[in-house]
């Protein structure tokens, strides 16, 4: 079978390869491993997937770069692999058998609660530090959107980021006012996330809440807030890795953060392909979904009432796992 | 430099917020890691070269200091001079490859760029690297207050980096060496320059130019990642080309590099600060760009 990522420059695909190797290894299945060159490479995916045709694997699991992969994994379904998604759920669902995924607009949606219910009836300044600002990419707008409405806030559009009104009322917690001061990118890195909240706060030094779309984007914003000796800024993410699980989260620097398990993901998706090559059926979808939710959790050493968490200690038990 | 204090004005008037000392610095400290580069960057380009892979190498050599420094507890300063010879071996290969094959070098860093990446991602497994401050390397990104001003030791090193390489091009054999091999190779034979040997120092140099940026690089973010050099190759030759270095050799000074590489930064920051739409902000970046070089050419053919 084929595992098929996104990069290989990001530790939660790398966290996802390993997760199936390992899986693999126990089903006895052969795994080849392939990698788009940069988020949103969608041909590199193509040639694996048409690689993965030509072998004559049994199975191909993918993290989707984006739609543009769509007719090729029809095809390969057409010459009778099974495709199972893993991380994103590609448009339409029914492309692949199955996926299992992260809720990411739930997991944007508890980093929102959270905020709101700490902000107590406070005014919310808001910097949103997003993955891209030239290309749409469903897990930005998820996150983006997931936390605008757990903070109570219609975000204005359904497929794009920044379209919220920038001013009014936040219904999450207590409610409150509410002003979005910037939509920047940061290509999910930690100097994008550094440029960005400086150039958020030469807008506005207010800020009193920043949204950022995972944790080295946090960790770059930390560092800007730091330098403006900006303090009591509360930083929300969305990852859960054991690196940040076990520092920035755990000294209450990133407020809160939404985990995902990657590894979960992987290795469920193997077995399911394991399950289907022996003549198996396809794992049934939970009603109303499209997708296998694999779960959030929301972990902060400052838990709020009114939004469940656990604690980083109980998080970095099963991180990325 | 006129449409560098143009641009200033215009972002001033339209936001208070924009000419604030605070502010003013911050551009400066996000323009120090690719101003850097462009350093290096235009020292090849000079020789008719061109460098896809500065931002690979930097990278590279950033997550060699910090990864020696936090996974394999060395002293700091020995973690930096490792990244700077990993900076400027890497920068040799491609000199080597440029001037011993004689390949072009679009086609030469073309290459390379893919192997340093690779190296990259191989070597940090796609992990982000933090460092505790008060280290050897991160003594680039300690503040440096000037009145109102907060500027870096990172920024102080990246203008330093300028005046070295500005007083080697006009001063110095060598920096006519490299113009004469950049402007016409068989002519600068011809005259006695041995023009391999300046090709390959341009090269070399440059790459000691990445180690520092590595270093500033590191000192700006506390450690490094593997993502962070994404659009660094081709901002800083965005830098060079808006600074008014001929993209066909010989021709053009250092400095201007460096009011390339801040007017981008201006314009990024200016227009962030004027909340403008992010997508309609790429686009803004792009026309702009054009903009400042045909005003550039303009002015140049009025001049003459």
């Amino acid at each position: 079978m084929s595992l098929i990522l996104k990069t290989l420059s990001n530790p939660y695909f790398v966290t996802m390869k390993s997760g199936a190797e390992a899986e693999a290894k126990k089903v006895d299945l052969d795994l080849t491993v392939a990698a788009g060159k940069t988020d949103g490479d969608t041909q590199t995916q193509i040639s694996a997937i048409d690689d993965a045709i030509s072998r004559g694997d049994k199975g191909i699991l993918i993290t989707p770069n984006g739609d543009a992969v769509n007719t090729e994994l029809k095809k390969a379904r057409d010459a009778g692999l099974f495709v199972i998604a893993l991380d994103t759920v590609p448009n339409p669902p029914s492309t692949v058998d199955v996926t299992y995924a992260t809720d990411n607009e739930q997991a944007g949606k508890l980093i929102g609660q959270y905020a709101a219910e700490r902000l107590d009836g406070q005014k919310a300044v808001i910097a949103m530090l997003d993955d891209f600002n030239d290309q749409v990419v469903s897990v930005d707008v998820q996150r983006d959107h997931g936390f605008l409405e757990g903070m109570g806030i219609d975000p204005g559009s359904p497929t794009q980021n920044g379209k919220e009104q920038k001013t009014g009322h936040y219904t999450g917690g207590k409610g409150g006012d509410y002003q979005v001061v910037c939509h920047q990118p940061t290509a999910g890195s930690i100097p994008g996330g550094k440029t960005a909240m400086e150039n958020c706060l030469s807008a506005n030094g207010d800020i009193n809440v920043v949204y950022t779309i995972n944790e080295p984007a946090a960790d770059g914003a930390l560092q800007a807030l730091a330098d403006a000796g900006k303090q009591g800024v509360m930083v929300v993410t969305i990852d859960g890795s054991c690196k940040y699980v076990n520092s920035l989260v755990k000294d209450g620097k990133i407020a809160a953060d939404a985990v995902q398990y990657p590894g979960k993901m992987a290795s469920l998706g193997v077995q399911a392909i394991a399950k289907l090559a022996s003549g198996g059926s396809t794992p049934s979808l939970p009603a109303g979904q499209d997708f296998i939710n694999t779960g959030t959790a929301l972990t902060t050493a400052q838990p709020v009432d009114g939004v469940k968490s656990e604690t980083p200690a109980t998080a970095a038990q099963s991180c990325w796992g | 430099m006129l449409v560098l204090v143009l641009a200033c004005l215009v972002f001033g008037f339209a936001n208070s917020r924009f000419i604030q000392p605070t502010n003013l610095s911050i551009i400066l400290q996000q323009a120090a890691v690719v101003g850097a580069l462009a350093v290096g960057q235009t020292l090849i380009i000079l020789t008719a070269g061109i460098d896809l892979s500065v931002g690979a190498i930097m990278v590279l050599s950033s997550l060699v200091m910090a990864k020696l420094v936090s996974d394999g507890g060395l002293p700091g300063i020995v973690a930096l001079l490792v990244g700077f010879a990993v900076a400027v071996v890497a920068a040799l290969l491609n000199g080597l490859l440029v001037t011993k094959i004689n390949l072009p070098p679009f086609i030469v860093t073309l290459g390379t760029l893919s192997i340093f990446t690779a190296a990259t991602l191989i070597y940090a497994q796609g992990m982000t690297i933090s460092l505790t401050p008060g280290g050897v390397l991160t003594w680039t990104g300690r503040d440096i207050s000037l009145g109102g001003f907060h500027l870096t030791v990172g920024v102080l090193m990246m203008l330093a980096l300028y005046a070295l390489s500005a007083y080697a091009l006009r001063q110095t054999a060598w920096g006519k060496h490299l113009y004469a091999t950049g402007d016409d190779v068989e002519a600068a034979r011809l005259a006695g320059i041995r023009t391999n040997r300046v090709l390959l120092s341009a090269y070399v140099v440059a790459g000691a130019v990445f180690g520092i940026a590595a270093w500033i690089l590191v000192g700006r973010i506390n450690g490094a990642d593997p993502n962070a050099g994404l659009n660094a190759n081709l901002e800083s030759i965005t830098a060079v080309v808006i600074g008014g270095t001929s993209l066909f050799g010989g021709r053009g000074a250092v400095v201007g590099s460096l009011i390339g590489a801040l007017i981008v930064q201006v314009f990024d920051n200016g227009l962030a600060l004027a909340g403008m739409d992010p997508n309609y902000q790429v686009l803004a970046v792009g026309l702009l760009v054009i903009a400042a070089v045909a005003a550039d050419q303009w002015i140049r053919s009025v001049k003459s």
